[in-house]
């Protein structure tokens, strides 16, 4: 059979990677995507999707306990089915990757189920060897093969007792009491499931905040509810050493200087991320590596002539928003040089990135923290508005939490939005609609917010800010 | 009676399975019922009759496969309706929707928003010189004195974004307040209507190639004839100068029609009545009120509506439709003494009129040196609609009226 040839070739089927195929399809270049597992890589079967669904059947189990305080009695015992709850979010994500299957023979486009590495450049393009033996041809490559979770040294996940997060979203048992290790995005979803599951849960956070991404004063209310809801939290720990015993896990910890020792029997592992770069052949290219990520210009090229690289291999923020949206500025600018067109993207503005954490109660926020909007030289200007006070939020019984927003003094400039509290993660696209089309705090005032709706927090926030509040 | 085609679920959707028919041949609908499950690639959605009627007849079965989005699976018909399928569709009539567009407007006093601090720039309608700027683009300009005519934006379709801003060059832009510093002053921030009026005569005098005529006209006439209406006139009403003026243009605009037109870019409109736009002086600005078909119209009706509309455009209590349009416009600063000036065209309108003061003047008559009661009349013509011999013609015609009063009533 002669070798098959490609306008591109992806590799990687996550986010990035099948988005940025469709985009190529769109544009009428021939493209094959080279998957070593599952389309839609690990946001859609290991991470983004399935665990919405455990946080969905953790929503349902937190409102019927507290179905009382709606006059609603809920008589018999409320029994959580937790084969049933695994098995719902695991067809979820096999819903969804099925889809991705159809989306690929829509747009024509080749999927072949393999390991791909990188092979000599000829005149007809890049050559990519496939682990099954067989090998394509590319004029142009792009590289979204993702990340993994990070290890910590000593510390080796065994997926029983010590797990990441592909054996912690698929519990066959419940444990007692669980360590969750990092208190980032994964760490606290994983615990606020857990804990709304009745475990009792244990977050080791070694900066002195949880959530260290988000703003200062949205981790502190964040921490605050969470304690609330008899989570411990633990920050500032340096952990020691972790040993596996018959009966759970003890670990070494050093917390405020004072040296403990803590039990559970479970670990959940969430300390970040590692790019995928081993064994796709890059070692023999001109590609360059920043702690780990590939380094790309704002075109998503690596150092490589020929070569893109995309999504969370090149880097903070590891979203999957993002690394849908590198991939089709990858190809939209393939696609240019194509035509003889060599204009330079500007790629994507890391503070038009929003990002969203589904615990409970939400987390989501876009641009810069009040901290990082000083130390940029900002003279600030920032709004909060609790969801207390907004009609909605009381009227569903959700009232913690609350939206805060952040302006420069001069030209009225969105710089950030943080908001904690019920569906903030549906909220914050109005956000980053105002932040991307560069709204003025005054644009934003004389939007019309709908009446009764959680978005008027938004509204008001941003009145706050400017000392104009009518609610609060 | 409605035929029923695949839709497409979302933008990408090209074709979908027809999952599940709820509805059966002969079955009575209404509207916004559901009738089929329509099953795509990520999720299953419902169909809905848009219409009451009977189910006709089911194209699709139940279970079909990659349907075609568009594609024709079912008809529902109202009672006694005919079957459609199978026949051509009907041809759309294409319509004019130029002819219907009036010209743009100048706003009423109400529109403007004196009182509040918004920087937004005025809505132009359809000026094709329309900046589009970010609001951040724009109040970051403001504050740099950096116009924002002078910057290539960089965003979607050209629009003007912030990073633009920043990069553009600072040097020789003083800003108006740099250049104040030091003398006292007082900043006004500009209204809505300054700033439309701004734009359109900006507009105007740079894409309209004006030109000049002028005319002596004798006005004894006309006065005498105004004293002869107003003292047979109804109570309440007193013929002014300026009224028999709006009458005389329109006489003139039927005698020289190729004088009652617009430009309009890929067109010259030519309209059929004299729709006559008269400059009003309003605090703050000025507004241009129509009497329209002031042709068909004696003087005291002109009198009555023109005293109307000025009074209500002192008070902003026009409505939109009393100043958008017309074809043709006078301005008229006779009564503060002006001899002649030249006005600024009213776009898309073709010509202007303006009127100085009548006055006694030194004229010779048949050789001998007489008084006689005069006025300058300049007219303003775009060249591109209304070329010299025309605007000319117009003129004379209008002095013609002016001076024999009586050609009104032919």
């Amino acid at each position: 059979m002669p070798e098959k040839t490609y306008d591109i070739a992806v590799i990687g089927g996550g986010p990035g990677g099948y988005v940025a195929a469709i985009r190529a399809s769109q544009l009428g270049l021939k493209a094959v995507v080279i998957e070593r597992e599952n389309l839609g890589g690990i946001c859609l079967n290991w991470g983004c999707i399935p665990t919405k669904a455990l946080l969905r059947s953790a929503e349902v189990k937190h409102l019927i306990d507290h179905a009382e305080d709606f006059g609603i009695t809920v008589s018999g015992a409320v029994k959580v089915d937790l084969i049933k709850v695994v098995e719902r979010s695991r067809k979820v994500a096999a819903q969804l990757s099925g889809g991705i299957s159809h989306l690929m023979k829509k747009n024509k486009i080749d999927v072949m189920m393999a390991s791909a590495s990188l092979g000599a450049v000829s005149a007809k393009g890049r050559q990519i060897n496939l682990d099954n033996g067989d090998s394509i041809t590319a004029k142009h490559v792009i590289l979204a093969t993702g990340a993994k979770a990070r290890d910590l040294p000593g510390i080796a996940p065994d997926g029983n007792r010590i797990v990441t997060y592909r054996d912690a979203m698929t519990p066959k048992e419940m444990p007692a009491e669980l360590i969750v290790v990092g208190s980032g995005a994964i760490g606290i979803e994983f615990a606020s499931f857990y804990a709304d599951m009745g475990v009792m849960v244990t977050v080791l956070e070694a900066m002195e905040r949880i959530l260290p991404a988000e703003d200062d004063e949205i981790s502190e209310i964040a921490e605050k509810l969470f304690v609330k809801r008899g989570i411990i939290i633990h920050k500032g720990v340096k952990l020691g050493g972790v040993k596996v015993g018959k009966s759970g896990v003890t670990a070494d910890v050093e917390i405020g200087g004072k040296k403990q020792t803590l039990n559970a029997d479970r670990m959940i592992l969430a300390v970040g991320i590692t790019a995928n770069t081993d064994g796709i052949g890059l070692e023999g290219t001109k590609i360059v590596f920043d702690r780990g990520h590939v380094v790309t210009d704002g075109a998503m090229r690596t150092a490589e002539a020929g070569i893109y690289a995309i999504g969370d291999m090149t880097g903070a923020p590891w979203l999957a928003h993002k690394a849908s949206h590198e991939g089709i500025i990858a190809v939209e600018h393939i696609v240019a040089e194509r035509a003889g067109k060599h204009d330079t993207a500007q790629g994507i503005t890391k503070t038009d990135i929003p990002g969203c954490t589904y615990c409970r109660p939400q987390v989501a926020s876009v641009g810069l923290s009040e901290k990082a909007a000083i130390a940029a030289g900002h003279d600030v200007k920032v709004g909060r508005m609790p969801f207390l006070a907004n009609g909605k939020a009381i009227a569903l019984g959700d009232v913690d939490g609350m939206i805060k927003t952040i302006f420069d003094a001069k030209s009225g400039a969105l710089l950030g939005a943080h908001m904690i509290g019920p569906e903030v993660t549906e909220l914050i696209q109005g956000y980053v609609i105002a932040k991307k089309l560069e709204t003025t705090e005054e644009d934003l005032m004389h939007t019309i917010f709908p009446h009764p709706t959680l978005s008027e927090a938004m509204h008001e926030s941003v009145l706050d800010a400017f000392d104009k509040a009518i609610h609060f | 009676m409605a035929i029923i085609t695949m839709p497409a679920l979302s933008p990408t959707m090209t074709e979908g399975k027809l999952a599940k028919w709820l509805v059966k041949k002969g079955d009575e609908v209404r509207s916004g019922d559901v009738i089929a499950e329509i099953e795509t690639d990520k999720a299953v959605m419902e169909v809905e009759a848009l219409d009451d009627g009977v189910v006709a007849s089911i194209v699709v079965a139940e279970g079909t496969q990659a349907i075609t989005v568009g594609a024709v699976i079912a008809e529902i018909l109202e009672e006694g309706g005919v079957s459609e399928l199978g026949k051509t569709p009907p041809t759309v009539e294409s319509k004019n929707p130029a002819a219907e567009a009036p010209p743009l407007p100048i706003p009423t006093p109400e529109k403007q928003m004196p009182e509040t601090t918004t920087s937004t720039a005025p809505n132009i309608g359809k000026n094709t010189n329309r900046v589009f700027a970010s609001p951040l683009a724009r109040r970051v300009a403001a504050d740099k004195g950096v116009d924002l005519n002078s910057i290539t934006g960089s965003g979607p379709r050209g629009r003007i974004i912030l990073a633009d801003i920043d990069q553009a060059p600072k040097s020789g832009i003083k800003t108006p307040s740099a250049m104040m510093e030091g003398a006292e002053s007082t900043e006004y921030e500009n209204t809505q209507m300054r700033m439309i009026i701004a734009e359109r005569l900006q507009q105007s005098k740079r894409d309209a190639p004006h030109f000049y005529l002028n005319m002596d006209i004798n006005i004894d006439a006309m006065l005498a004839a105004r004293q002869s209406l107003n003292n047979h006139a109804p109570e309440g009403v007193k013929i002014s100068v300026n009224d028999m003026i709006i009458k005389a243009a329109a006489v003139a605009l039927m005698r020289v029609p190729a004088a009652n037109a617009s430009w309009e870019g890929a067109i010259t409109r030519r309209w059929h009545h004299a729709d006559i736009a008269v400059a009003v002086s309003i605090e703050g600005g000025l507004v241009t009120p129509i009497i329209r078909r002031a042709e068909e119209k004696g003087l005291n009706a002109i009198s009555t509506e023109m005293a109307d509309l000025a009074a209500r455009a002192r008070t902003g209590k026009l409505q939109p439709e009393e100043y958008n349009g017309g074809s043709f416009t006078i301005s008229n600063l006779g009564m503060f003494g002006i001899t002649s000036f030249s006005a600024v065209i009213n776009p898309p309108q073709g010509a202007i009129l303006a009127i100085g003061a009548g006055e006694a003047r030194a004229v010779v008559r048949d050789g001998v040196l007489v008084a006689a009661t005069m006025m300058t009349a300049t007219m303003s013509c775009d060249h591109r609609v209304v070329d010299g011999a025309v605007g000319a013609e117009w003129l004379k015609a209008f002095k013609d009226v002016i001076e024999n009063p009586v050609l009104a009533l032919a």
